[in-house]
């Protein structure tokens, strides 16, 4: 089908009273910045929708990057028709027809923008309905519950017509509600958390620990890559590497074998919450799942959670894991987490981590090392390496050696 | 006086942008790949890359591409390696009788050494296998069925997707295809082709000897014919030869960026050999000799394949070489033999005819002016062998 136009429908925002507009306007930015290398499009904004105009570019392909953009709740492909009735006819059967799942029932609505047209709105839900009808064996009419609806919208200039539905990604327009720590470790959970901080609107930063030589320079790269294909749904991430070396060896001399894993969170969890402070974040998300692994019992989560003051947010805490893993999956992120490099969680894990650690003990612990770890913690955050990162752009580092190499291929 | 190389199907130029990415790439990444160090990742990028790259090229996933020596390992590989991982008692192989040495003679290696039953398929007399004798073939200790794309001799292209289609519907048989002469020659698409295990090899695609690859289904798991270090999933040892394969993968795709170009062209040489040859009533066309359009589906446009019978060919050899002109006597590997070519014969050509076949295969660098002089040149030798012509035996 040659598609004109294609109508984009806002999500929960409409229902957001006064800052509405604003919402709107913001929406409308990420979805020109998504779909800007579609530069043929035009953009007409009204009540709750925009409508895109196509002008020859790809409605497939279009309709590809709009199923990721945060905020919309649906949208249609439409195709612009002669105003002869003849034509408003001929294109709404074929519409009808070229649907992938052929609908049992449906029913005709149309809209009548341009009043001058000479038939009115009742009239020409019949007039298209029974062409549409005689001509496809076995539709049937169902004006209460069809299984699709074809919209005739009038204008002056041309007739718009569509039935079908296409669900948006939902949630609400990214940074709507604010920014948030993301911190992100190289596994399956980390990513998917992210991605559902940012569905509903929450900007984020990326906060990853990496121990060298304790972890190889390809955990980095991978959790680089994570980083990438988040802001393919953020615009831009900025990935902050903190340096935790210093800070986890300290950790595993405490002689606390089976606390080593809650030190080490609860720290990362301060280190978090200094770079929020420092990038005004109000939140820390995480990819904890409930029970998931000892450092995600509630015991564990109670004594950690303790260790800082910000919301933590911990959008998969009450998922299954195949829920998790069929997200990451979905938003493209599970090939890359699979690969087998260590992060820094995995190397100094105690033969038995305690699942439900001692908040006493865990802070004595920390009391004896005093101020030596927190000046280890503060060498972290002034260590911290800052990238930012865009969606299929490679940092400047590895593009120049990768446009050097091009050459060769 | 100027040379014309008319062997590519025994090998091809390098063009030389290839030659140099392959002598950067010694130069610079000289590291093992499978080093954990800085230096052996940036190699096995490089390796990842081209593996990306050929899988794109080829229509399939990168981890489906198995770089190997080239080939004559590939086909070896795909064969003992399936057959070395089905663990039935009896089992039975399928080939065609105009394979390549490299799956022939190694299917009937495991045939002597009793591994497995074997059957040769006939072709007819353009050198094609009918699907339907495949299907007749197949049996329940079947594993394998083998039958190539393009044949290196005539150029004849084989009915896989038919032959795939039938195999689909064995779900215990897989279906190796050796496509080293079809490549960038004879549009081939990996997914969607129902075939298991594809071959490829750089030098017939302008990129270096010593090194190409096995298309390999997800899921298949093959014996690995080589011990060691467990390279490649297991199931090719050796250090990877990173120089090689990345220039493997550059001159894939500019082979496959010029291939319609390249095959409009080269049909047309084709058509134009043939007039000539046509003339020259000595020499008799082996395989499709027909002019139309739908001869390209028939045949490969870069190889004619001709017979003198009655005149050892590597007279007509020798003679074209002081002419400036290189062909081969049937295919490079087998040439030095003075059998008769196994693929004539199998086409129901006399012995005679058989021995007596030349094989003309061309590359980008050739126009219509060559073959020309190429015509000029056949119509002079032929005449001047005419007087010592012995017929029969």
């Amino acid at each position: 089908m040659n598609y004109e136009l294609v109508l984009v429908r806002f999500g929960e925002i409409v229902i957001k009273g006064r800052n509405r507009n604003r919402f709107e306007t913001m929406l409308l930015t990420q979805i020109r910045m998504a779909l800007k290398p579609f530069d043929k499009l035009e953009f007409v904004r009204s009540y709750a929708r925009v409508y895109i105009r196509l002008n020859g570019e790809s409605y497939d392909r279009v309709a590809e990057r709009l199923k990721d953009i945060f905020g919309i709740m649906s949208f249609s492909p439409v195709i612009g028709s002669g105003l002869e009735l003849e034509k408003i006819r001929e294109n709404s059967l074929q519409l009808i027809r070229n649907l992938r799942v052929p609908p049992k029932t449906f029913k005709v609505s149309v809209n009548r923008g341009w009043k001058q047209y000479p038939h009115n709105s009742i009239e020409m839900n019949h007039l298209v309905g029974s062409h549409v009808l005689r001509n496809t064996p076995d539709l049937k009419v169902d004006v209460r519950r069809p299984d699709v609806e074809l919209k005739v919208d009038i204008q002056k200039d041309s007739a718009y017509i569509y039935c079908e539905v296409v669900k948006g990604a939902g949630g609400f327009p990214l940074g709507m509600n604010g920014k948030a720590m993301l911190l992100l470790s190289g596994g399956i959970d980390s990513p998917v958390a992210g991605w559902m901080a940012m569905r509903k609107g929450l900007k984020i930063e990326a906060v990853h620990f990496h121990s060298y030589p304790f972890t190889s320079e390809q955990a980095k790269d991978k959790v680089v890559a994570l980083a990438r294909r988040l802001a393919y749904y953020g615009g831009k991430i900025k990935l902050h590497l903190v340096p935790f070396t210093e800070v986890q060896t300290k950790l595993a001399q405490s002689g606390h074998d089976s606390l080593i894993i809650t030190l080490m969170r609860r720290s990362m969890l301060r280190i978090a919450e200094r770079l929020a402070e420092q990038n005004d974040a109000l939140a820390v998300v995480t990819g904890d799942s409930l029970g998931q692994v000892a450092s995600q019992t509630l015991g564990s989560m109670n004594v950690i959670g303790r260790a800082g003051s910000l919301p933590l947010l911990r959008p998969l805490v009450m998922m299954d894991k195949q829920d998790i893993i069929d997200c990451a999956e979905r938003i493209g992120t599970y090939d890359t987490s699979i690969l087998p490099y260590e992060d820094c969680c995995t190397l100094f894990v105690p033969k038995s981590p305690a699942i439900n650690p001692n908040l006493n003990i865990v802070e004595r612990a920390e009391a004896i090392m005093g101020a030596e770890l927190e000046r280890l913690i503060d060498e972290a955050v002034q260590g911290t390496e800052v990238v930012v990162l865009k969606d299929g752009g490679a940092d400047a580092e590895a593009s120049d050696r990768e446009r050097q190499e091009d050459a060769w291929f | 006086m100027n040379t014309y190389y008319y062997d590519h199907c025994a090998s091809s130029p390098m063009p030389q942008t290839v030659i140099d990415t392959m002598s950067e790439l010694m130069r610079l990444h000289y590291a093992n790949p499978s080093s954990l160090h800085k230096s052996g990742v940036d190699a096995m990028k490089l390796v990842d890359r081209a593996r990306a790259s050929v899988a794109e090229r080829m229509g399939a996933k990168p981890q489906e591409v198995l770089f190997t020596s080239g080939g004559t390992e590939s086909n070896n590989l795909a064969i003992k390696g399936l057959l070395g991982k089905t663990a039935r008692s009896a089992k039975h192989a399928i080939v065609s009788s105009v394979e390549h040495a490299s799956v022939y003679e190694c299917a009937k290696h495991l045939e002597a050494e009793g591994e497995i039953e074997l059957t040769v398929l006939p072709v007819d007399s353009a050198g094609r296998v009918d699907p339907k004798d495949v299907a007749a073939a197949i049996r329940k200790e079947t594993v394998i069925v083998s039958v190539m794309h393009v044949n290196n001799e005539t150029g004849a292209i084989q009915p896989i997707e038919e032959i795939a289609r039938i195999v689909r519907k064995h779900p215990h048989v897989r279906f190796h295809v050796d496509g080293v002469q079809a490549i960038g020659k004879v549009p081939f698409n990996w997914s969607g082709s129902g075939v298991d295990l594809y071959t490829g090899s750089a030098h017939k695609f302008g990129g270096p000897k010593g090194i190409g690859f096995l298309l390999s289904k997800e899921g298949i798991e093959l014996a690995p014919l080589l011990s060691g270090g467990n390279q490649e999933n297991g199931m090719r040892s050796g250090t990877l030869n990173v120089p090689a394969i990345v220039a493997m993968s550059q001159a894939l795709r500019l082979s496959m960026e010029k291939m319609d170009a390249r095959r409009e062209m080269m049909y047309a040489l084709r058509r134009r050999l043939l007039e000539l040859v046509a003339d020259i009533p000595e020499l008799l066309v082996n395989g499709t000799s027909a002019l139309d359009n739908d001869s390209a589906m028939e045949t490969a446009p870069h190889v004619v394949n001709l017979s003198y019978p009655g005149m050892r060919p590597e007279v007509i050899i020798h003679m074209l070489e002081r002419e400036g002109i290189y062909v081969s006597t049937q295919s490079a590997c087998s040439s030095k033999s003075l059998k008769p070519s196994r693929v004539l014969m199998a086409m129901g050509h006399n012995a005679d005819r058989s021995s007596g076949s030349i094989r003309i295969s061309f590359g980008d660098e050739h126009g219509m002016r060559d073959i020309e002089v190429l015509g000029a040149k056949l119509r002079a030798v032929v005449a001047g062998l005419k007087p010592l012509e012995r017929t029969g035996k």
